[in-house]
């Protein structure tokens, strides 16, 4: 057994296992690409190469099944409510969201309208609410760091019903 | 031609067709406004047939179709423009304002009217005979009412979603 007196050789690090599993994820956070309205415009200018999310791991994917991350990006109308639902059924756990603009987090602009869903938190959980119309990259930049901070104080290795976010 | 000609050179065929020039402004009283020709909702295909199909006419586009709820009646705008002649006109019909309010369609004569008239039809409930495909194109197909009717009321939720949000002021 190692006595952890700096006699380790210059290569090792000793790290916990839930932090080691936490920095992989926090570092590879794939993001589903879905823009709903002009916010999307903004989500694409975060993944380019000004703002650039892929320094932080996180790319964009095109399918619900290989994405950790759903940012919805813009005005939430019911017809596309439904659809919302279902993809976020098909991402797998463990799965986090952003609500991007002021129309996703309550309706915005378009809260009185017939159509549109007052806040897409009425139909699945929210992690982090982005305000904004729309709100720049540096501010959804700002949101991926609180998921990244938000999984890396996640506990892994216990049982889901045990499982606590400290 | 100006549509003050159109006008002039329909009425001799269609006596009852009506010119209206752009609504007078309150206080400042100057017309403002597209003018327009009002025809009786009867004789609505027959007109539409005359200014497409006549080569004094020739309206080969029909750039938009739209209604209007005036409470007392609803209104269908026609929006036509000629790219022969380089001309427009702005043709309304009046319609009895009930839920069965319909009016022939005009989709053989432009086939944009076909989109066009279920847009109407999904916001303002107004049924166009003949027409080969009326259901709604914006709304999903489970929804109930037509939103843009005077007297629409906002359903309290939709498959389960609250359309309701507290204000967080108090």
């Amino acid at each position: 057994m190692l006595t952890l007196k700096n006699q380790l050789p210059g290569n090792v690090v000793t790290t916990q296992v839930d932090k080691l599993l936490n920095w992989g994820r926090a570092s590879s956070l794939w993001y589903m690409l879905f823009g709903l309205a002009c916010c999307g415009i903004e989500l694409m200018q975060t993944g380019g190469p000004r703002a650039d999310l892929d320094r932080f791991g996180s790319v964009p994917r095109a399918s619900p099944r290989q994405s950790d991350l759903m940012i919805v990006a813009g005005t939430l109308t019911y017809k596309m409510a439904l659809r919302t639902k279902v993809l976020y059924d098909q991402m797998p756990e463990p799965k986090y969201v952003i609500s991007m603009g002021s129309c996703a987090n309550c309706g915005g602009l378009f809260q009185p309208a017939y159509s549109v869903v007052k806040g897409v938190d009425k139909i699945i959980p929210v992690d982090v609410y982005v305000p904004g119309c729309p709100p720049r990259p540096e501010a959804l930049t700002e949101a991926l760091l609180k998921i990244q901070e938000k999984m890396m104080r996640e506990k892994f290795l216990v049982k889901a019903e045990s499982r606590q976010v400290a | 031609m100006t549509p003050q000609e159109i006008a002039k050179n329909l009425s001799q065929s269609f006596p009852d067709t009506n010119f209206v020039e752009g609504a007078k402004l309150p206080v400042t009283n100057v017309t403002s406004g597209e003018p327009s020709i009002v025809v009786p909702a009867g004789k609505l295909k027959e007109i539409l047939k005359v200014l497409k199909t006549d080569t004094r006419f020739s309206f080969d586009c029909l750039s938009s179709l739209t209604a209007v709820d005036r409470k007392e009646s609803f209104e269908i705008v026609y929006h036509l423009f000629s790219y022969k002649q380089k001309h427009s006109v702005t043709i309304k019909v009046s319609l009895p304002r009930d839920e069965n309010a319909h009016v022939e369609t005009v989709e053989d004569l432009w086939a944009t009217a076909n989109w066009l008239e279920r847009e109407v039809y999904d916001l303002f409930g107004i049924k166009f005979d003949g027409h080969s495909d009326l259901r709604r194109i914006m709304l999903p197909d489970d929804w109930v009412g037509h939103p843009l009717r005077k007297d629409y009321n906002e359903a309290e939720d939709y498959h389960g979603i609250s359309t309701t949000r507290p204000s967080l002021i108090q």
